[in-house]
């Protein structure tokens, strides 16, 4: 039987790839010089999403909060097989911390109506927490089933996945609705589907017209692309504070309990090291001074 | 009653073979907590749920808990979210800790920010060092004196934050296994040991779990001598074959950094670095580990690094005993062949 699935999604910077010059000279991150990409256990939750619709049918929502340009990957989502994109953007939402980000995205799902199930990915590459799928959970007062590795089976009112614990796996079996967050094993994302790709190239949040129409001033007017863009199915809706019903205190910096005190460059101590040339005689003088030391042996 | 300035750890427990067992990271965590509230002039409250875990008790007094609140029930015996969230949100509205601490274990993860959400409150994750001190906040022209220091590696782990919580409450942090040291056990220690009665709603139960399978890998690599560990470097399989017969002729483990892991190079499991495992070997040998902070959070504690990367620049030979600059595809092939050698 056919499922509503809502699927959170967020931008990140690439943290994998950081090069020298993303370091400014005050020894913080010009986060501008970092690749914007799609979080990659998002990748691994919005396939799991679309794999269950392929299998059951129903639809597929992506939500992401974000400033204007994380736009992106909700076309990347379309691309990939998402039925709906909405994108969360406010200035009252900047600043957010786990509690208050996702205090929005629950607004933002409880906006979409009647989910059966709501998907993230198990942490995002740019905090590391894995803390926004829970906290969601909790404030959507629905059960979490962290660190899903795969569903085992759904029947309408109950869901069975197999999940992540330490040191093995477990099954459990949870009444629906209920937040699942997928970890990067799960499975093979599917890549963008050309056919997908060239439907909703032009899909579009109204924070884009400006761009838009400075390459097609065909158009004439931001309402004139907008009608069009309607017409297609290619707008992406953007929601504010007030869209979602929020409660100012508790979204961005003001209704973010943590602070963020400090940030200290590491700076590496000179430890007293040895160079050891890569060749025969220079591994076998340290593996000496290793079973000398008794370091090995 | 008023708010008070205990420390609270959320113990975790594993049934092993003869009855329940406590959690490595929970004792770390109370030996962590203690020195936080003697530093605070309060207590160290840990908190036990379980079904048939009283037998628990003397052992968290040992390690640094003068209360221990007892938490039993059936219901309690099998980790879940929701029963477990009931009761932990229920006794720290009743309480008002000052700060609670939990391990960032599979449990813990799941559980402290469920904990936060429904408090309200901060929790920070991961962090790999806690601390008390003042926190003068500019925008209110304000200091918050005695808070909860919070430090983590942020952004990728290329930087090294310090968060606060200065008006949430309880202030919540997580921290892994193998990051806090155990301190010695005194079993002369007096302590109190209180039982609570939980209270359950019938949405508590939405979720069963249906089965448990057990797979033991990593302890080993925790508690081993030598590590030999591999990072984006390590060209593929065949490559992290050679670091497999390494940690073999050295009688020692592998581990890997995260972007070996992300390649698919080993386990999850085998992650060392602050979102992994933490170790502290007699030799750490990393091969083609370019040495981002998360990694070295996991492993700058050990007693001997040799680092081997083509990259002569690479952040990990800052810390390395030993520098070899070159491919680890014909260093630790001369490696093998060296301590064979030498073992004859």
């Amino acid at each position: 039987m056919p499922y509503r699935s809502v699927v959170l999604i967020k931008q990140v910077p690439d943290t994998h790839n950081i090069s020298g010059k993303v370091m400014t000279e005050e020894g913080t991150i010009d986060r501008g010089a970092l690749p914007a990409i799609f979080n990659p256990d998002d990748l691994n939750a919005l396939e799991m999403a679309l794999a269950l619709r392929d299998a059951e049918g129903g639809t597929v929502a992506v939500i992401t909060m974000g400033p204007p340009a994380a736009a992106a990957i909700l076309r990347e989502a379309l691309f990939r097989g998402a039925d709906e994109a909405y994108l969360l953007s406010d200035k009252r939402f900047a600043g957010a911390d786990t509690l208050a980000t996702s205090y929005a995205l629950a607004q933002a799902v409880r906006k979409l109506g009647e989910a059966d199930l709501v998907f993230a990915g198990r942490q995002a590459i740019d905090g590391d927490t894995a803390q926004v799928g829970p906290q969601t959970a909790e404030k959507l007062g629905i059960p979490q089933i962290t660190w899903a590795e795969a569903i085992l089976g759904i029947d309408g009112s109950k869901i069975t996945v197999r999940r992540s614990i330490d040191r093995g796996t477990e099954t459990v079996e949870c009444a629906l609705p209920c937040l699942l967050t997928v970890v990067g094993s799960a499975n093979e994302p599917r890549p963008a589907s050309v056919r997908r790709r060239i439907e909703y190239k032009l899909a579009s949040t109204s924070m884009e017209y400006k761009t838009l129409l400075a390459k097609w001033p065909d158009f004439g007017s931001e309402e004139a692309l907008d009608a069009w863009l309607a017409e297609r199915k290619l707008r992406i809706p953007v929601w504010s504070a007030a869209d979602i019903g929020a409660d100012e205190a508790r979204l961005g910096l003001a209704g973010s309990p943590t602070q963020v005190y400090k940030v200290n460059f590491v700076v590496l101590e000179g430890a007293e090291s040895k160079d050891v040339q890569p060749t025969r005689e220079g591994i076998a003088g340290l593996v000496d001074e290793l079973v000398r030391e008794y370091i090995v042996g | 009653m008023s708010d008070s300035r205990n420390v609270w750890v959320f113990v975790e427990h594993d049934v092993g073979g003869d009855g329940s067992v406590i959690a490595d990271v929970s004792l770390e965590l109370l030996g962590k907590a203690r020195e936080l509230a003697d530093r605070l002039g309060s207590e160290v409250h840990a908190v036990l749920c379980g079904s048939k875990v009283e037998g628990l008790a003397p052992t968290l007094i040992a390690q640094g808990a003068d209360l221990v609140i007892l938490a039993e029930h059936d219901e309690l015996e099998a980790y879940r979210t929701l029963p477990y969230a009931r009761v932990i949100v229920g006794l720290v509205e009743e309480r008002k800790p000052y700060i609670v601490l939990f391990g960032a274990s599979a449990v813990g993860r799941d559980l402290a920010p469920r904990v936060a959400s429904a408090l309200r409150t901060g929790l920070t994750a991961d962090c790999t060092d806690l601390q008390i001190g003042d926190y003068e906040s500019r925008k209110e022209g304000k200091v918050f004196k005695d808070l909860l220091l919070q430090i983590r590696p942020a952004f990728g782990g290329n930087l090294i934050a310090t968060i606060v919580n200065p008006k949430g409450r309880p202030q919540m942090a997580s921290v892994r296994e193998g990051v806090m040291k155990k301190a010695a056990a005194e079993p002369t220690r007096r302590g109190r040991v209180e039982r609570v009665t939980p209270r359950f709603e019938a949405s508590d139960f939405a979720l069963k779990v249906i089965s448990r399978e057990r797979r033991e890998s990593t302890l080993r690599l925790k508690d081993s001598a030598v590590v030999v560990a591999g990072g984006a470097g390590v060209a593929g399989p065949e490559e992290f074959d050679l670091l497999r017969e390494l940690a073999q002729v050295l009688a020692g483990e592998v581990g890997a950094s995260r972007a070996a892991i992300d390649a698919g190079l080993i386990h999850h499991d085998h992650q060392i670095g602050q979102t992994g495992l933490t170790v502290r070997p007699r030799l750490y040998i990393a091969a083609g580990i370019s040495g981002a902070i998360q990694h070295r959070a996991g492993m700058d504690e050990s007693n001997k690094i040799i680092a081997i990367n083509t990259d002569p620049d690479a952040p990990i030979f800052q810390i390395a005993d030993y520098r070899i600059v070159g491919d680890l595809a014909e260093v630790v092939p001369m490696l093998v062949e060296a301590l064979r050698d030498k073992a004859k």
